[in-house]
């Protein structure tokens, strides 16, 4: 596989803070990338670093294998951060005109991104005149312009209202499925859930996991049931020796294998037993909550 | 090259106040032709300024020359407005996110400031040529082409006053604040030489130092054209006082300018490389 970005111990100091610790990750074409961390645990940092803003203390990371210089790499990178940053007295047509230059790619395709994004009818009108909705897809047609090699977003629904996440979620969505590699850093989890495939969790600036999403944990899920009678149901679960606890939860009969099981497996043992079950389904731990038990692990 | 520039000038270009305040620069600098109107018709005095010799060749080359330099500001505000709001809008950070280099960032302010300045000083000598072919007593070519070393002087002395603001506009990051700095530091100068003359001991004259002080030195390249003036020599004739006043270029000062220049490049790179967005 193809390596974009290659990050070797990579620090940067602030004074006495140490904002991002020692981290070393490499990111391969094709696949999607959370960053995770909460506020302040150095994501922006490290993006800012391999983005040329922010000059690394210690370490080092090489895109495209190393044979460019960075800011001739970073035009075959498309980054939108934290803030959409473009000239207020322009208009949406000619900033993008500027990134093209800036890029040296041709102009030719400003109305096809900006299609994309939704903002052709307002193309002529200028920067401050948008909506912060407006101006972030905005600045994701500006990272696209280039048909990027890898897309780097960093927060990319920050204080946007509903609306405006789901119509940049919806973005997202469509370049992750064209198969573009994406690097996505947000506290939001549920949105690095849906899309990503491979996590980066950082807390105060130390890496602590960097892998597969599937593999952050290695728990067994557990299994939501319901039945006609949820009694027989509950004694019939505490008997099973797969299963380790069983609770109620609103409705619903929550039970925690203490192995590896299988759906059919229960199933098939509790019908044996004459228990007609009305909901059967299993469950994995959200990466939430997977990653609140992680960050809380590295604290103690 | 004409990538850099281009980005520069589009940015500009889409900017109204720095559009209206080149144009007003420009139609001031033509004003100077204006001076031509000055008349004074008062019973038996009868003046008219541009038949007193301020548009003889090659004095008028002298004359437009420090005039002109006078309405540098107006450029100096665009040059310090476009460093600064690059920082408040942030927008230098997502040109280097967009794969400018910090040293062609760099660059493509400094192609704009020689641009600027190239421009001026061809306007300079065009409003003199003209000027001067119609007012001017000798028309010969050997005249008209003496002295056109203002001309030099006065491209290098807005240079370094421009490199001087775009070093400001980067270190302060706001506009008014720079601009006020640009004051401060005009103060700081004169404050300096007063205590130089007061306070320097023997073996060091208050007038070498001065001479390396930034503006000081800018505004030496093209000294004061007055005193050249026959009618101001006339006046010192009659009240008994010799004016022995040099006014020309000087190598010297051409030169202190030019490392100013390259000091104020040296030093806003510097700055660039150092600081994290």
């Amino acid at each position: 596989m193809k390596t974009i970005l290659n990050v070797n111990e990579l620090t940067k100091k602030f004074g006495p803070l140490t904002a991002v610790n020692q981290l070393s990750f490499s990111i391969e074409k094709g696949n999607v990338y959370g960053m995770l961390g909460p506020n302040g645990s150095g994501k922006s940092t490290t993006l800012g670093m391999i983005l040329n803003v922010v000059n690394p203390t210690e370490g080092n990371f090489s895109w495209f294998g190393g044979t460019q210089s960075t800011h001739q790499a970073l035009k075959r990178v498309g980054a939108i951060i934290e803030r959409p940053n473009f000239y207020p007295f322009m208009t949406a047509v000619q900033n993008l005109r500027l990134v093209c230059r800036i890029k040296e790619v041709s102009q030719s395709k400003i109305e096809e991104k900006l299609e994309l994004v939704d903002l052709l009818n307002r193309k002529h009108d200028k920067f401050k005149t948008y909506s912060l909705g407006m101006k972030q897809r905005l600045a994701i047609a500006s990272a696209l312009l280039n048909d990027p090699e890898i897309l780097i977003l960093d927060e990319p629904t920050n204080g946007l209202d509903p609306q405006g996440i789901a119509q940049v979620r919806d973005i997202i969505f469509k370049i992750a499925a064209q198969g573009t590699t994406i690097l996505l850093a947000s506290h939001l989890l549920d949105e690095v859930e849906k899309v990503c495939s491979h996590v980066l969790v950082l807390q105060k600036g130390k890496q602590i996991y960097f892998g597969p999403v599937t593999a952050l944990t290695t728990d067994h899920g557990y299994f939501e049931l319901d039945a006609t009678d949820v009694a027989a149901l509950k004694e019939a679960l505490q008997n099973n020796k797969h299963i380790k606890t069983v609770e109620q939860q609103g409705a619903l009969v929550l039970a925690y294998p203490n192995e590896a099981l299988e759906i059919e497996t229960l199933s098939k043992a509790l019908t044996n037993k004459g228990i007609v079950l009305t909901h059967l389904a299993q469950k994995h731990k959200s990466l939430e909550e997977q990653f609140l038990t992680l960050t809380k692990k590295n604290k103690a | 090259m004409k990538r850099l520039f281009l980005i520069e000038f589009e940015k500009l270009r889409a900017n109204h106040s720095s559009r209206i305040l080149i144009g007003a620069y420009f139609i001031l600098l033509t004003s100077i032709a204006l001076i031509a109107a000055i008349k004074f018709d008062i019973g038996p005095i009868k003046f008219h300024l541009a038949e007193q010799g301020i548009f003889n060749f090659p004095y008028i080359w002298h004359f437009n020359a420090y005039i002109g330099a006078w309405f540098k500001i107006f450029l100096a505000v665009v040059i310090v407005s476009m460093t600064a709001n690059e920082y408040s809008n942030k927008t230098i950070k997502q040109n280097l996110i967009d794969g400018l280099s910090k040293r062609e960032f760099l660059h493509s302010k400094w192609m704009m400031i020689f641009s600027l300045a190239s421009i001026s000083t061809l306007f300079i000598f065009v409003v003199s040529l003209i000027l001067g072919l119609i007012y001017s007593n000798y028309n010969e070519f050997s005249i008209i082409t003496q002295d056109l070393e203002y001309l030099v002087a006065y491209f290098i002395k807005l240079m370094a006053f421009f490199g001087f603001c775009l070093f400001l506009g980067t270190a302060i990051k706001r506009s008014a604040f720079a601009l006020g700095f640009l004051g401060i530091w005009q103060m700081f100068e004169g404050f300096c030489y007063g205590m130089l003359k007061w306070k320097s001991p023997e073996w060091l004259n208050a007038e070498d130092v001065y001479r390396i002080f930034p503006l000081n030195a800018m505004s030496n390249l093209v000294r004061e054209p007055f005193s050249r003036l026959s009618a101001v020599r006339n006046l010192a004739d009659q009240v008994g006082e010799q004016i022995t006043k040099n006014t020309d270029v000087q190598l010297l000062d051409m030169l202190i300018v030019s490392a100013w220049c390259y000091i104020f490049y040296a030093l806003t790179y510097r700055l660039l490389k150092r600081r994290d967005l």
